[in-house]
């Protein structure tokens, strides 16, 4: 089933534009050199407003993640349903795609790369395994 | 007139009690459980709408749920951070009541988790940060969002799901044979581990229950309790503390511990002026399997990974030195979506010597509480003297 899709504001809008792109673009802030996400105008880390979009390398690891067997509106069932961390330091809820959703896949840690699914006039990024990949 | 504190027992929960009726009642909107839990604490009180001048709730807005009853407020609460939200109005109406802003307050609960009677809509707004972020994958009903962190908290420790597993069996027995309660047989690990997954590692009994069902409490000054016909089962507020970090669960600093949890129960001990030694009793808000584990550990009861161990041991359960969710909990009890109103109502049926799972000689009580997944934190202190 389609799953649902953002309503982008302002502020949020280079993140689903960069999606689009197929580039995985965040928030740095300059005055605190720390990455952040989600999108704000302001760094939440030390409140400065010196904060520059940046396009991230879509390297992460799995940090936690539920296999989902009931259905929801994101995707048919099973989903993995994954806390990522990117290389750059934030967090992300994400889905994980291109692998068996079983656990003896989906060990924690595990290396991933972003990768975007196509839904409606979005893109939405998720992660895969990065094994394999260059 | 003598000097009053929102802690140290000068406030006091004088009324208390559930809906008349909980599980599955598609004949009652969301409103009338409000209302029928409103009137029982009343009663049980000793106390008329005549006499409340304050209202807190979350859910409805404050003044629907004081219209709905006929109660004139000047003091309002509608303070909404999920199933915490009781743990935060008990204690801004102990503030209230000491501050001279209300004399008796009516803390109302009421929601048809079930049946949705009455209900609103669900899901996020799509703009907001949970919508763009976390709702398209799904991250959007509690069983597939609260419980993302959980195989991150078990690894971290050198668990694995039957940690999960074991707080149900353990809770399960507190349950055993209370007509109220929704699952009240008992199981065993291998039977918890068996059921096909909701969300794994999460199977069907490590989720709560959904239910139909509200309660209410009643506060006022210790002095004002005294005078009433049930003055001798006060129950007082010693300590108190909330907290709050992301509302989404992605945004949690660290997904192996909630640091709202720890905040909140600190600032709760130190109000009271106790130890963990002092408490008698544990109420820990368990919307799933993991969150007992957690609050073990961040509250401090036990050390870090030595909560499945503890639970394991037979301390949470009968006989046990800190006997937890001693109504079964969300796991087996009841659980309408804001479960939070159903720990402190068991907390003060223990402190009472009211309960259906009775735990000898219980005069302290700690009740956690967490909200809107790991978002909030509520913590209280209760106690059956007044220090």
């Amino acid at each position: 089933m389609p799953g649902p899709t953002p309503l982008p504001t302002p502020d949020t809008a280079p993140y689903w534009e960069g999606a689009a792109a197929g580039e995985l673009r965040i928030q740095q802030c300059t005055s605190c050199t720390r990455y952040y996400f989600y999108p704000r105008p302001f760094c939440p880390n030390c409140g400065s407003t010196e904060v520059v979009w940046r396009v991230v390398s879509g390297r992460a690891t799995l940090v936690s993640y539920v296999i989902n067997h009931r259905p929801i509106p994101a995707s048919d069932p099973p989903l993995v349903i994954a806390l990522v961390q990117l290389e750059e330091g934030p967090q992300l809820m994400s889905n994980i795609v291109g692998v068996e959703p079983e656990p003896e896949n989906l060990p924690l840690r595990m290396p991933l790369r972003v990768t975007f699914e196509q839904r409606g006039d979005h893109a939405i990024p998720m992660f895969t395994p990065a094994e394999g990949t260059s | 007139m003598t000097t009053t504190s929102m802690h140290g027992g000068d406030i006091a929960i004088v009324g208390a009690s559930e809906t008349t009726q909980i599980g599955s009642l598609p004949e009652v909107s969301m409103l009338n459980l409000h209302a029928d839990a409103a009137r029982n604490a009343l009663a049980d009180a000793g106390l008329t709408i005549d006499d409340v001048d304050g209202v807190a709730t979350a859910g409805p807005l404050a003044m629907e749920v004081s219209h709905h009853l006929g109660i004139t407020p000047r003091w309002l609460d509608g303070t909404m951070v999920g199933g915490c939200s009781f743990m935060l109005h008990v204690r801004h109406a102990a503030a209230a009541i000491a501050a001279g802003a209300a004399d008796v307050v009516l803390i109302t609960h009421g929601e048809s988790g079930r049946s949705r009677v009455g209900m609103g809509g669900r899901g996020p707004n799509p703009s907001s940060p949970q919508g763009q972020f976390e709702a398209v994958y799904g991250a959007v009903t509690p069983y597939s969002t609260f419980t993302v962190p959980a195989l991150h908290f078990l690894q971290e420790r050198g668990l694995d799901r039957e940690a999960l597993a074991q707080v149900v069996v353990t809770q399960r027995e507190w349950a055993v044979g209370n007509p109220r309660a929704s699952r009240r047989t008992p199981t065993t690990l291998d039977a918890v581990l068996e059921q096909p997954p909701v969300a794994w590692p999460f199977s069907k009994d490590m989720c709560c229950v959904v239910t139909d069902g509200g309660g209410a409490l009643v506060m006022t000054s210790a002095e004002r309790a005294a005078d009433l016909p049930a003055g001798d089962r006060a129950v007082h507020l010693l300590g108190s503390g909330e907290s709050a970090e992301a509302p989404m669960v992605s945004q949690m600093a660290d997904p192996g511990s909630f640091r709202a949890f720890q905040l909140a129960s600190a600032e709760a001990l130190a109000t009271a002026g106790i130890g963990h030694g002092d408490v008698d009793h544990l109420m820990a808000y368990d919307a799933f399997a993991h969150l007992p584990l957690y609050m073990l550990e961040d509250i401090g009861f036990v050390g870090r990974g030595e909560s499945r161990d503890f639970i394991a041991e037979g301390h949470t359960g009968k006989g046990g030195r800190l006997p937890m969710n001693t109504n079964g909990g969300g796991l087996s009890y009841t659980h309408t979506g804001m479960y939070g109103m159903f720990a402190i109502q068991e907390a003060v049926r223990q402190l009472r010597g009211e309960a259906f799972a009775q735990v000898p000689g219980v005069r302290t009580s700690f009740v956690q509480g967490v909200g809107m997944f790991f978002a909030a934190a509520g913590s209280l202190v209760l106690s059956n003297h007044r220090p």
